[in-house]
């Protein structure tokens, strides 16, 4: 458990260290809603319908370029593995690098939403609900994507590996997060957005426990 | 801790696809012995170091460290056997202090800022404690890593090439860790090309060619004829 | 990849015994299921196209499934079989998946009028498609055996625990949108062609995967340094599953002929079932041919 905390408090530290990065990050996904609203065409009502899946879409993306990041530092000089023969268990430094991923992409999420506000016209008072989907959402995003950052990682092709890898599993994520954000911006008669985000959290579950079970294997040899 | 040999290695065998990096490698290391590994470049010493390790698993054959088998009790061993690597396992963006503070938290260690700007001077790398490791150079990198390998409470010590690229300083802190490593009585596996040093500091020595174990035996016996250890000789 | 035992591809007839005799069955039951099944008053003849359409859709589920028991015992035994068997599972199992989107695709036009409905399972199946292809793409990029056998072991395990819920998930979310999906039962009378072409494919799958393994094994015995005393091994052999049951969907509206679409999706079947055997077998017989040349080469 301390080790959980250990490898928590180093990815913490490692983020806030690159955060230039993040910034980087940042301006790529917001460059990327820029580019929905051209490609869709400036009309409001539609720019305003569709601002749920422009968030995620440019979530999704950006989502590639920090998972791949936080594994940049493990491997440019086996540092995962020194920590590894300390000993420190691969399972604790895998939820430390997934929760340290969720917290910003989580981050990321919230960053965007002002940007969603302003280019599609779609906003909402509902904030809290919003960014509690934007939590189980990106949890979502972090638990499989830390586990393929963590395989890719350590491959030549992890560019293109990893989005192609990523986004047909986490198809449900964007699926359910969007429905859920739509119905949240758009307005919630009959009281869905529950089941989207109950969905959300069996997938949050499913995957924070499958992935957290197999990482030992994908980084030993 | 469980007695026997440090290291027992039986028909050990490590491949890479089509070559067999390791063959047949039988060795027995008592404890707080000191042994020099010696070979050409690619000869396998860096391949046999991190199977102690337990960090690449065996092919063929078994593999015990401090009686632990390196795969079955993978955890057990890798409490008692350290490694300095060829690669740093650094944090580049870290600073040297926080990269030490990580490996405390992990250890169970004492992590103030105190205890490990001390450990830092013992290392001479005190001025640059709170310098990011990217601005370093290969040999204040060394030396970080050796500080990181010296925290471990390990009985068997593993050494890829310690001396590689430090200076004269540098190689007087290495020859002062082996001593000092003699008197806690730990277990250590040098590697290196410094036959010179390797043999004034490691009463055993083994050679390995391609893989396979050429010669096992006290370092002062170790033949004088092959021609590749009198370039070597002439080279240290 | 740690294994003490010698690469040994199986040999032998098993795989076009299967082939051969899944052929047989389905161009009877095609034959049967295209002139002489009645045709279906709803549907018209574009029904027809279940009877390859649902046989294809079982097959791909279990070549699928067989992928997954593969790689849980690739991942907790090890060993090259499992891995072999594993790449054979994933290419069919992708193999069969595109053609039954294919094939959704080619009933689709005529029955709703568009090339693409969100069909639940239709939609799915396009999922899958990407995320098992993404896993063969993963394969051809990884150069060490062990670590490609873990990876993509590991891998197949996480995007099968997603199957069930994306299909959940693009229900629900296509439900909001009303879709024509009531699927009917087909009646009695139609049931013997799409069970012998159900077997059909059935076979005709088990025998491409019994190749399709054979050709990764060989590729292995390649990749692999053999150790110095050879150790027996077994011959795998082809597992069976038991087969996941789907309804085939039908509608209400009478649709006019549509023949042109009965014949493009069976030989869009034919052609790329064929073309894959073939293919599967061309390899075969070069890494086979390879392997010769290097015992060969080695006794020389």
């Amino acid at each position: 458990m301390n080790e959980l905390w250990a490898a928590l408090g180093k990815d913490l530290l490692l983020q806030w260290r690159t955060r230039t990065q993040a910034v980087a990050v940042f301006v790529f996904g917001a460059a990327a809603l820029l580019l929905f609203s051209f490609a869709s065409g400036p009309a409001a009502e539609l720019l305003r319908r569709q601002a749920a899946g422009f968030l995620w879409l440019g979530l999704m993306l950006c989502s590639t370029l920090a998972l791949a990041d936080s594994f940049q530092s493990e491997s440019e000089q086996r540092a995962m593995e020194a920590l590894l023969l300390l000993p420190a268990s691969a399972r604790a430094l895998y939820y430390g690098k997934a929760l340290a991923n969720w917290v910003q992409l989580a981050l990321l999420g919230v960053a965007l939403v002002p940007l969603m506000v302003v280019l599609y016209d779609a906003g909402t008072r509902r904030v809290v609900p919003l960014f509690g989907v934007i939590l189980l959402g990106s949890a979502g995003l972090s638990a499989p994507g830390t586990l393929y950052a963590g395989m890719t990682a350590q491959m030549r092709a992890r560019q293109t590996l990893l989005p192609l890898l990523l986004f047909p599993l986490v198809v449900p994520v964007l699926l359910s997060s969007v429905k859920a954000t739509s119905l949240i911006l758009t307005g919630d008669p009959m009281g869905q957005a529950r089941s989207w985000t109950t969905l959300l959290a069996a997938f949050d579950l499913i995957y924070w426990s499958l992935c957290g079970v197999v990482f030992p294997k994908v980084v030993e040899e | 801790m469980p007695l026997g040999m440090a290291v027992e290695t039986v028909g050990l065998g490590r491949r890479f696809g089509r070559r067999w990096a390791l063959a047949e490698v039988t060795l027995t290391v008592a404890r707080g012995q000191r042994v020099m590994l010696t070979g050409r470049n690619g000869s396998g010493k860096t391949t046999l170091l991190r199977v102690l390790a337990s960090l690449l698993s065996p092919d063929r054959g078994s593999v015990r460290v401090c009686g632990g088998d390196v795969v079955q009790d993978r955890e057990a061993v890798r409490h008692h056997v350290a490694l300095l690597g060829h690669y740093s396992g650094h944090y580049e963006a870290l600073t040297a202090l926080q990269n030490l503070q990580v490996a405390a938290r992990f250890l169970g260690q004492d992590a103030s800022r105190e205890a490990i700007r001390a450990r830092l001077d013992q290392f001479g790398l005190a001025a640059r404690a709170d310098d990011a490791v990217s601005t370093f150079s290969a040999g204040m990198r060394k030396r970080l890593a050796l500080a990181r390998t010296m925290m471990q409470p390990a009985t068997v010590v593993l050494l890829d090439e310690p001396y590689g690229e430090l200076d004269v300083d540098g190689f007087a802190l290495v020859d002062g860790l082996l001593e000092s490593m003699r008197a806690e009585g730990r277990t250590v596996l040098m590697s290196t090309h410094l036959l010179e040093r390797g043999r004034e500091l490691c009463e055993h020595a083994v050679a390995l060619e391609a893989g396979r174990l050429t010669w096992a035996g006290p370092s002062a016996d170790m033949p004088q004829h092959s021609a590749w250890s009198e370039r070597q000789r002439g080279a240290a | 990849m740690s294994t003490d035992d010698r690469v040994r591809p199986s040999a032998g007839p098993l795989p076009y015994a299967l082939s051969a005799l899944g052929v047989g069955l389905l161009l009877w039951g095609s034959i049967w299921g295209l002139f002489f099944a009645p045709r279906e008053t709803f549907m018209g003849d574009v029904q027809r196209i279940m009877y390859i359409h649902v046989p294809t859709a079982w097959n791909a589920m279990l070549a699928l499934t067989f992928a997954f028991g593969c790689a849980l015992l690739s991942l907790w035994q090890g060993g090259w079989r499992w891995d072999a068997r594993l790449e054979g599972g994933l290419e069919v199992g992708v193999l069969l998946s595109t053609l039954l989107c294919m094939q959704g695709s080619i009933w689709a036009k005529p029955t709703w009028g568009v090339w693409w409905d969100w069909d639940p399972r239709l939609t799915t199946t396009a999922v899958l498609v990407f995320a098992f292809a993404g896993i063969l793409v993963l394969r051809r990029m990884v150069e060490d055996p062990g670590r490609r056998a873990v990876w993509s072991a590991v891998a197949t395990v996480v995007a099968f625990v997603d199957v069930p819920i994306v299909y959940f998930s693009v229900k629900w979310w296509n439900s909001l949108h009303q879709m024509q999906s009531s699927p009917a039962t087909v009646s009695s009378a139609f049931h013997w062609p799409l069970r012998i072409n159900a077997f059909g494919i059935l076979f005709l799958m088990s025998g491409l995967i019994a190749l399709r393994t054979r050709v990764a094994a060989y590729r292995l015995r390649g990749e692999l340094a053999p150790p110095p005393e050879p150790l027996p091994a077994g011959v795998p052999s082809a597992a069976a599953f038991a087969a996941a049951g789907l309804q085939p969907v039908a509608l209400s509206g009478q649709i006019q002929g549509g023949w042109e679409f009965v014949i493009a999706a069976y030989t869009v079947s034919a052609v790329v079932l064929i073309g894959y055997t073939a293919s599967v077998y061309m390899r075969y017989r070069k890494e086979r041919a390879r392997a010769a040349a290097e015992d060969a080469g080695v006794a020389a």
